[in-house]
């Protein structure tokens, strides 16, 4: 390959097939596209030069690099990139022009944007991400999927919005408009850091996560899942890396899911929550910012697309179904979902980090990095968290879906593609967790690609030392242990124990009442906080109204009489500044 | 390009087009008041010499840009030499404003066929046809004459036209002629003060030509009559450009009168006065004067940035898609006003690429909304639901305008109000900066809820569907539609032609 196709873009590959795919009203023909078009940037990104400006071009005034590969941007598209297929083969089933569509560009948008060295074309597809990936929430087609979809729109237009202007202070400030590293103290540098923010889900901005996700279609949910979030950890490692407040922000958005997460019925949103919890990791790691910890927080982003994935696509194919995601309506599917259980609990063991899965290569490197730079504190959050996600995804999500009380439901095995996608998703999690065996295999295969590979401490790293294990692994069997505890009382008849919150027994022996204390006040203070919003934008609005509205102040009155006042003030004010000020 | 025009061109046009572009409108006016065939002959007639102006405006572009920086086309009226004698002055400030109103004349004069076969009376079609040119007339003459005095003469000629063409929408609404007589009693204001400020200026002088205005006033300087002058002319000429809170004649004007009426006024009327502003302001006077640059800083860029608050959320209230789109039209002003108020270069030229690219939005949204009135006889926003899908062709190009109006990057309203920005920072006003980005969101609010009905709520008349614009309408709507995204990829051109008009203010300004 050579010549303009070396300066193509590879997320425009996909941008494009989305166009096409708008325009096929074929469902064959979009198949093609949507499995196609992947692989062929796949192949584009393999064969690319690396760390040299493939693309540029000059508009307004700037210089803008539209394309250029380096370790980083490297990982971060092929994780994309494979998510993209792998969704493509998930939703083969799905006859939708638009969905097709919209998943496409806005795979291609993410994709694009780990190419740009330049915050207008960052910005450009940043804003394409959020514009896209508004129809895969609103085309799931109830009142609530649309109303969070445009509660959705709205913070991602204003994140585009921050960083647009923040990347413009900065251009006023330095001259240069390249995306690099930064460091936070200009106000302009601060709505860029607000702006990745509002797409990380850092505390307090994080809502649309939670809200938008779980009301998206059932293959929509899982496209999302894959890439808005991502895009801004890629962001925030290019930009913020060795930002110490990252490390607290990382390890907050790690623990206050836990408790949303536990208490929250809806398994999707439960997986929502754990997004949430999981970013935090990276976020924390990107904080820490030495090579060990980037390397963390990249191979962490990579395995956590792929477990995430295969999580939703399994609650997908439940909802798909069964038509609910809701565990206490769930329970017993194992008999006739096997394959599904089976990948599900494949999902659940790389997020809980179970040795031999993905999960345990990543999470151990940016652990590691957390306690090697003395971060005494975060770290023990990280690890309370990590024992959060455990019961939370590792756990709950299959029991409550797949074993739990029988709740009588007997849908048939998900659809074929759908297992296929999951299979594909399921072998890179053990891939890339497995001992490397052979050099190049396993874990040293995901080694060999992180943007730091060369780092002396990454390379004489040894995720399976019987350290790393054992406390791994004490962690998890305490966890384990509790349900085992919890099944062998079995004073709880399944009727009642299909309400989640029926866990607190668990929680108290092990010392996490706390957790189920925080999340039912959470639960109580929540809308009673929304109702005092609501009361004071209501009061905001009216006021607004009786100022602005057609019957309102400003438009009432004698439009002459008043026009002829106020044009009479107007001159007043002109002598007055003619005169006075010298 | 332009080599290629001037080339083409006739020498007798190259000679006389200063001339020619006013004078052209102004017999086939009349004239067209007397043709026969109930307004179909005028129209042709309207078309023809719309048609006609733009080509004379594109070779006067030609002429200007022929010259490394910008040429000057003196054109003395009669032969009556300047200062003496009434001067037409073309610099690459006004020619951008006269290929701007004389193209959009063509444009909606092509769409207004079918809209105004269904507002206006069989018997008035022939006059309303010779008031629209008069009206073109008086905005073209306003914008090349470099004679103070003169501009008020064509200033009053388009108003008083423009009175009669607004009080036309009667046919359609009532309320049309409450809003024209407004329009009357303030615009006969804004041009009193205007032509007391003119008399203040030629008592402390002694001259009406501009250039030599220019001139002379650099001798008395700090002249109290001066100062009074200034100050006449800038509200008279800002209650014509619609500046806040001299606005109140434009919602209901661009409201009530005929659809084809609002689609031209919206995108020329104010325009044309904001230049006449700008013209006095770097032209006539200069920052030098310590009086202009405190009323740049306390009284034009106060005004803006009020126009960009309160106008966007009255916007919002609105429940009629025209009336939405006037207030947003006064807001958009607003953006013009605090460009200009900077006083740099930049920030003159980003206020002036923002006048050319509302015109191209303004101009999109008002012809779809004349569009739908033509099909749906309505334009309350809830009128609009669910036409995405029985008229997808105007209501995508509507998107367009609509997402050019709130700035979305590949459009054109994206790169104007970046080099706003850009000029504001540049200068140090981030807080303006952050109010531009402030108002866009409730731009983003207020179209947000058209479009919303438009394409994603069910059809409030099931029975009406499948009804699309005519094949007139529609194509002038797309070039408009198109012009904006053509500018929003490339702006260069446009952006250029701006940069070019600014720095003839501060270059060869006074001159």
């Amino acid at each position: 390959m050579s010549g303009l196709i070396d300066t193509i873009n590879p997320g425009l590959v996909l941008i494009l097939a989305g166009l096409l795919a708008g325009l096929t009203p074929i469902q064959r023909v979009r198949q093609g596209l949507t499995l196609g078009a992947p692989v062929v940037a796949l192949i584009m990104l393999l064969t690319a030069t690396r760390d040299t400006d493939l693309a540029t071009m000059s508009m307004l005034g700037f210089d803008m690099v539209l394309y250029r590969v380096d370790s980083l941007s490297f990982i971060f598209a092929l994780a994309f990139l494979i998510a993209a297929f792998i969704n493509a083969v998930y939703a083969l089933h799905n006859d939708s022009q638009l969905e097709d569509s919209m998943a496409l560009s806005y795979m291609g948008a993410a994709v694009a944007a780990c190419f740009c060295r330049d915050f207008i074309s960052l910005f450009v597809f940043w804003e394409l991400t959020a514009i896209t990936s508004v129809f895969l929430i609103f085309l799931s087609g109830t009142r609530a999927a649309y109303k969070a979809a445009m509660r959705y729109l709205a913070l991602h237009v204003f994140s585009g919005v921050l960083l647009l202007f923040g990347a413009m202070q900065i251009y006023f400030d330095t001259g240069d408009m390249s995306v690099r590293h930064l460091e936070l103290g200009d106000p302009g540098v601060l709505l860029v850091f607000i702006a990745f923010g509002i797409k990380a889900g850092f505390p307090f901005l994080h809502t649309w996560l939670a809200d938008a996700y779980p009301k998206a279609t059932v293959t929509g949910t899982v496209v999302l899942s894959a890439f808005t979030t991502k895009l801004a950890i890629y962001a925030l490692a290019r930009t913020f890396a060795g930002e110490t407040s990252l490390v607290w922000i990382g390890a907050i958005m790690t623990v206050y899911p836990v408790f949303f997460a536990v208490v929250e019925n809806d398994l999707r949103k439960v997986l929502s929550f754990s997004l949430n919890n999981q970013l935090g990791f990276m976020v924390c790691a990107i904080g820490v910012g030495t090579p060990l910890a980037l390397n963390g927080a990249a191979a962490h982003a990579f395995c956590h697309i792929m477990y995430k994935s295969l999580l939703f696509m399994s609650m997908g194919a439940v909802l798909y179904r069964t038509g609910t995601t809701k565990a206490t309506e769930l329970g017993g599917l194992y008999r006739t979902m096997p394959w599904t259980t089976v990948f599900c609990l494949i999902g659940a063991a790389s997020i809980s980090a179970f040795p031999l899965f993905s999960g345990f290569v990543s999470k151990s490197l940016s652990m590691s990095a957390l306690a090697g730079a003395g971060f005494l504190i975060p770290w023990l959050m990280l690890l309370f968290a990590s024992a959060g996600v455990l019961e939370h995804s590792g756990i709950k999500i299959p029991y409550f879906a797949f074993f739990g009380h029988d709740s009588g439901k007997r849908p048939k095995e998900a659809p074929f593609n759908m297992l296929l996608a999951m299979g594909a998703a399921a072998f890179i999690c053990v891939g890339v967790g497995l001992p490397a065996f052979l050099n190049g295999f396993g874990f040293d295969w995901l080694y060999s690609i992180l943007p730091y590979a060369e780092d002396p401490k990454t390379v004489s790293y040894e995720p399976y030392t019987a350290d790393h294990i054992l406390t791994q692994m004490q962690l998890l069997m305490l966890a384990v242990f509790a349900f085992v505890v919890l099944q062998r009382i079995g004073a709880y008849p399944p009727e009642k124990r299909g309400i989640i919150l029926d866990t607190d027994i668990v929680f108290r022996k092990l010392g996490y009442g706390l957790a189920r204390w925080t999340g039912s006040v959470w639960n109580k203070a929540g809308p009673a906080i929304g109702s005092a919003f609501g009361g004071v934008s209501a009061r905001a609005f009216s006021r607004l109204e009786a100022a602005f509205s057609p019957r309102g102040t400003l438009a009432r009155g004698g439009f002459s009489n008043s026009m002829a006042i106020w044009t009479a003030v107007l001159l007043a004010l002109a002598l007055l500044v003619a005169f006075f000020i010298r | 390009m332009m080599n290629w025009i001037l080339q083409m061109a006739p020498a007798w046009a190259e000679a006389h087009a200063p001339a020619l572009i006013v004078l052209l409108p102004l017999l086939a006016g009349p004239l067209s008041v007397f043709m026969p065939g109930k307004g179909r002959f005028a129209w042709g007639v309207t078309v023809g010499v719309t048609a006609l102006c733009t080509l004379l405006a594109l070779v006067m572009l030609a002429q200007v840009r022929s010259v490394e920086g910008g040429a000057v086309i003196s054109y003395a009226m009669g032969g009556w030499a300047p200062p003496y004698g009434i001067e037409f002055r073309i610099d690459a400030l006004n020619v951008l404003v006269l290929l701007l109103v004389s193209s959009i004349a063509f444009l909606t004069s092509i769409f207004g066929w079918p809209t105004i076969e269904a507002e206006i009376n069989a018997e008035k079609r022939s006059m309303f046809f010779g008031a629209f040119q008069v009206c073109f007339m008086g905005l073209l003459g306003v914008t090349a004459t470099g004679d103070a005095f003169n501009l008020f003469v064509f200033l009053e000629l388009s108003s008083i036209a423009t009175y009669v063409l607004v009080a036309l929408g009667a046919g359609r609404d009532r309320r049309a002629l409450p809003a024209a007589i407004n329009y009357l009693l303030m615009g006969t204001i804004g041009a009193s003060f205007y032509v007391v400020g003119v008399g203040f200026l030629y008592a402390a002088t002694g001259t009406l030509n501009m250039a030599d205005l220019a001139v002379h006033l650099q001798d008395v300087g700090g002249n109290r009559a001066v100062q009074v002058g200034f100050a006449f002319i800038l509200v008279g000429l800002g209650l014509k450009a619609a500046m806040f809170p001299l606005h109140q004649w434009l919602p209901n004007a661009y409201s009530y009168s005929p659809s084809f009426v609002t689609a031209f006024l919206a995108a020329t009327a104010t325009k044309v006065a904001i230049y006449a502003l700008v013209r006095f302001l770097f032209s006539v006077f200069s920052l030098e004067y310590i009086f202009e640059g405190a009323s740049l800083a306390l009284i034009l860029a106060p005004m803006g940035i009020a126009a960009m608050l309160a106008c966007s959320f009255q916007a919002i209230f609105q429940t009629d898609v025209r009336r939405t789109l006037a207030y947003s039209s006064v807001a958009q002003v607003g953006y013009m006003l605090l460009g200009i108020s900077i006083g740099t270069a930049a920030g003159v030229s980003a206020g002036l690429f923002h006048l050319v690219n509302h015109a191209l939005m303004k101009g999109a949204l008002f012809m779809a909304v004349a569009g739908v009135v033509l099909t749906y006889q309505g334009t309350r926003i809830h009128d609009m639901a669910g036409l995405g899908r029985s008229a997808p062709w105007t209501m995508t190009a509507f998107a367009i305008g609509a997402l050019s109006l709130i700035g979305v990057p590949l459009t054109a309203g994206f790169q104007s109000k970046f080099a706003l920005v850009s000029a504001l920072l540049a200068s140090g006003w981030w807080w303006a900066a952050l109010i531009v980005v402030f108002s866009s969101v409730l731009a983003v609010i207020y179209m947000g809820r058209i479009l919303e009905a438009v394409f994603f709520k069910p059809p409030n008349n099931p029975q009406k569907r499948h009804k699309e614009a005519p094949m007139l309408l529609l194509v002038p709507l797309w070039i408009l539609a198109l012009a904006n995204i053509w500018v929003g990829v490339n702006g260069g051109f446009v952006q250029g032609l701006a940069e070019d008009a600014a720095q003839a203010l501060f270059i060869g300004g006074g001159q």
